[in-house]
């Protein structure tokens, strides 16, 4: 074997297959991991009866998922139905081999000099499966619930796009790895882009159709949406994609504003270099670090889930065009000025600033009893 | 020229929102409700030609079935109207008024609860679900050391009651009481001033207070309107007139200010239930029943009794031929099914997302919507 092929397909391979196999065991394990949290946060216990804390539920899930009758509705579509749930699996699966998880070159499967359109364009073609598995239903819940995340996804793909658009003028580049590299020189992006770090984690939730902007699958309104008619595994793969894709915009997450595998700014701390110089294990650290900070963003969506009740329709596109997409126009027009100025330190500041704002504002002391009945005076 | 392209959904009466088995025939534009049309009946069951053929106690455990969330008070209008048509009100001993209005205080908290979690849940909000049901839990638990029961109590008989308070009972109450106020604020800290909940809830389902006293709706969905009318009021019954407590009202008449009045009414319900226990402590043990006969034969005539259940103004029209143990008329005044008359005209113009906040807002039981 020629060394080409090596380099190229072989090892590429090895390495994106190792990925989406540890991938889908934090998939699987984020199913549990959800419901012990949930079940923490809302004063009860969660499946703790497979296994020790129940966590062979993870093995017994999809077991009964596979088991499961696969119905399909008579007046479905049928190659449609089928497609549905395959379509959003294979973008949500590729995109893992251009997320750099540690310390490049080993331990990314495929170093694309534009990851991030490429990205961008491939997330994004996973709302096809959900139009098309609703519409191919041929249930009226179905359908509202496929054409909510049509149009849902397509406004938020906007302000999703552009909020990365600052970082990418700080960096000057599409590379992740690059991006990555610039943090741990300078400060991570969430302080130089605090504006463009709060929409893109807005609009990462309206991506993957989690609270509070499930509405595609609103269970209290459309019964579940765009997957109501799909039973065992074909459901399990509008979930395992929904929880995919959720796995890839954490991944994106900590790769574009903290920092992705280092653990330093302004070229102190576990930057890279210092990675690279403990060899194997300095590598394995580098990725254990990415891994923690995603699975802390994988917890923030649990905790929104417990937290949130859901918005309307009209208000969710009110939220997406009136608000995001102007912040996000805003965010890109100062930060450009900024950056043409050769003035970046003053976006930590204000990045800086911000943050601590908005702590005192949250912090304020607030009366305890938030009483806001009228009793009449009779 | 403009083609409007409507599309019929059946909304239930399988749908995981509509509290029961109530349909919807809804027409939409998109998501924008042009018609609601309720569509009831599916839990008919007859009750009311039931009852023309069973002694009146034996009538006592149907009602537990009409609103089957609230069975406490559907066994207060019940015996209260019985008694009334025997002319028996006067005689039952103070014990067992405070009793009743205990049990049917504890069940307006649970049946507020309940309320709360569903109506939580179908805006999206999972956590008061788990959160209420926790204190529910502890209300039925109550429930149940009285009567065995912790759903259809069954828990009131024509003249008083059918037991004396199990010891101990009454601590636990007193332990529940002061514990309850907290777990209201910190469902309120949840969702009062949530911007979410408050987008949801706020200048949905409009309704004036005369629109709402044209159609007879009653209960919070009433009050909400600024309205001040609660039938322990304005018609007292048992022991309400020396017990102390406020009547929550709002002020626009939507879905927040329906919420603000049902979370008010449970702090009020606790404030009641505070002041029953010193009092029910002063009275002798055992005096619970009136001396009344056996064999209940009520005179001729007819009674229309109302009382204030947790969803509204529940009546009981009797009419007894003087001759026979069972009634020969009785119908019954549900206030759910009353108050989901007003749904077409809240729903329409509103979204498909906002039908279910108002099912949600309207606190229907199917059970007492059909009975």
């Amino acid at each position: 074997m020629s060394p080409l092929f090596l380099k190229y397909l072989v090892w590429p391979l090895v390495k994106f297959l190792i990925a989406f196999l540890i991938v889908q065991v934090i998939v699987a394990a984020m199913n549990w991991v959800e419901r012990r949290t949930l079940g923490l946060m809302q004063a009860r216990l969660g499946p703790n009866r497979v296994g020790w804390k129940g966590l062979l539920q993870i093995v017994a899930d999809p077991i009964k998922f596979i088991l499961k009758e696969d119905i399909v509705p008579s007046s479905s579509e049928k190659v449609a139905y089928f497609l549905g749930p395959m379509l959003p699996l294979i973008p949500a699966f590729l995109v893992f081999c251009l997320i750099p998880f540690g310390p490049p070159p080993t331990y990314i499967a495929a170093r694309v000099n534009v990851a991030l359109l490429l990205i961008l364009a491939l997330t994004s073609t996973g709302v096809y499966g959900i139009i098309l598995g609703g519409w191919a239903s041929n249930n009226k819940y179905s359908l509202m619930g496929g054409l909510r995340s049509a149009a849902q996804m397509v406004s938020y793909e906007v302000p999703f796009g552009l909020s990365i658009v600052g970082v990418l003028m700080l960096s000057g580049s599409f590379d992740l790895v690059k991006i990555v590299r610039y943090q741990e020189t300078n400060a991570w992006n969430f302080l130089a882009q605090i504006v463009a770090c709060f929409i893109f984690l807005v609009a990462m939730n309206a991506e993957n159709n989690r609270t509070p902007f499930d509405l595609p699958e609103a269970e209290s309104e459309l019964v579940a949406g765009y997957h109501t008619e799909y039973s065992a595994m074909k459901f399990a793969f509008f979930m395992l994609a929904e929880y995919s894709a959720m796995l890839v915009n954490c991944c994106l997450m900590v790769s574009l504003f903290f920092g992705g595998w280092t653990l330093g700014m302004f070229g102190v701390g576990l930057t890279t270099d210092v990675l690279r110089s403990w060899g194997l294990w300095g590598g394995l650290l580098g990725c254990a670090i990415f891994t923690a900070k995603v699975m802390a963003f994988m917890m923030m969506y649990v905790w929104f889930r417990a937290t949130f009740p859901r918005f309307r329709f009209d208000q969710l596109m009110d939220l997406g065009w009136k608000w995001m997409i102007p912040l996000a126009l805003g965010n890109i027009f100062v930060t450009g000025i900024i950056v043409l100025a050769g003035q970046e330190r003053l976006l930590y500041w204000f990045g800086g600033g911000a943050i601590v704002l908005t702590a005192f504002y949250l912090f304020r002391p607030r009366p305890k009893v938030v009483h806001a009945s009228r009793v009449s005076e009779a | 020229m403009f083609d409007v392209h409507e599309m019929e959904v059946n909304f239930g009466p399988q749908h995981p929102s509509t509290h029961g088995v109530l349909r919807v025939l809804l027409r939409v534009d998109g998501e924008r409700i042009i018609d609601a049309k309720p569509i009831i009946g599916y839990l008919h069951r007859g009750t009311e030609k039931l009852f023309e053929h069973m002694a009146y106690p034996q009538c006592i455990p149907h009602t537990d079935r009409m609103d089957y969330v609230a069975s406490a008070t559907n066994n207060l209008g019940f015996v209260e109207a019985v008694e009334k048509l025997m002319g028996v009100t006067k005689q039952i001993p103070k014990r067992a008024q405070l009793m009743r209005v205990m049990l049917s205080e504890l069940q307006r908290i649970s049946s507020h609860l309940l309320w709360l979690a569903t109506h939580a849940i179908d805006i999206g909000a999972m956590t008061p679900f788990f959160y209420t049901f926790r204190e529910r839990e502890e209300v039925l638990d109550l429930f149940e050391q009285y009567c065995g029961a912790r759903l259809t109590l069954n828990c009131m008989r024509i003249g008083g009651m059918p037991d004396d308070l199990p010891p101990g009972w009454l601590d636990d109450v007193e332990r529940f009481c002061a514990k309850f106020d907290a777990a209201v604020d910190e469902y309120e800290s949840l969702l009062t001033n949530n911007r979410i909940w408050k987008r949801r809830t706020v200048g949905i389902g409009v309704i004036t207070a005369e629109e709402a006293i044209e159609w007879g709706i009653t209960g919070p969905p009433l009050r909400g309107t600024g309205k001040e009318w609660d039938l322990r009021r304005a018609q007292p019954y048992e022991c309400y007139p020396e017990l102390e407590f406020d009547i929550p009202v709002g002020k626009n008449g939507d879905t927040y200010d329906r919420y603000l009045v049902r979370m008010e009414e449970m702090r009020q319900s606790n404030r009641i239930l505070k002041q029953c226990i010193p009092l029910i402590k002063a009275t002798p043990e055992g005096d619970i029943k009136a001396k009344i006969s056996r064999v209940i034969r009520p005179p001729e005539g007819e009674v229309y009794h109302s009382i204030e259940s947790p969803k509204g103004e529940l009546g009981y029209y009797i009419v007894s031929d003087g001759k026979t143990q069972n009634a020969y008329r009785c119908h019954v005044r549900p206030p759910s099914f009353v108050n989901l008359q007003a749904l077409p005209a809240m729903a329409k113009g509103h979204l498909v997302s906002d039908l279910v906040a108002l099912i949600g807002t309207i606190d229907i039981v199917l059970g007492e919507v059909d009975r």
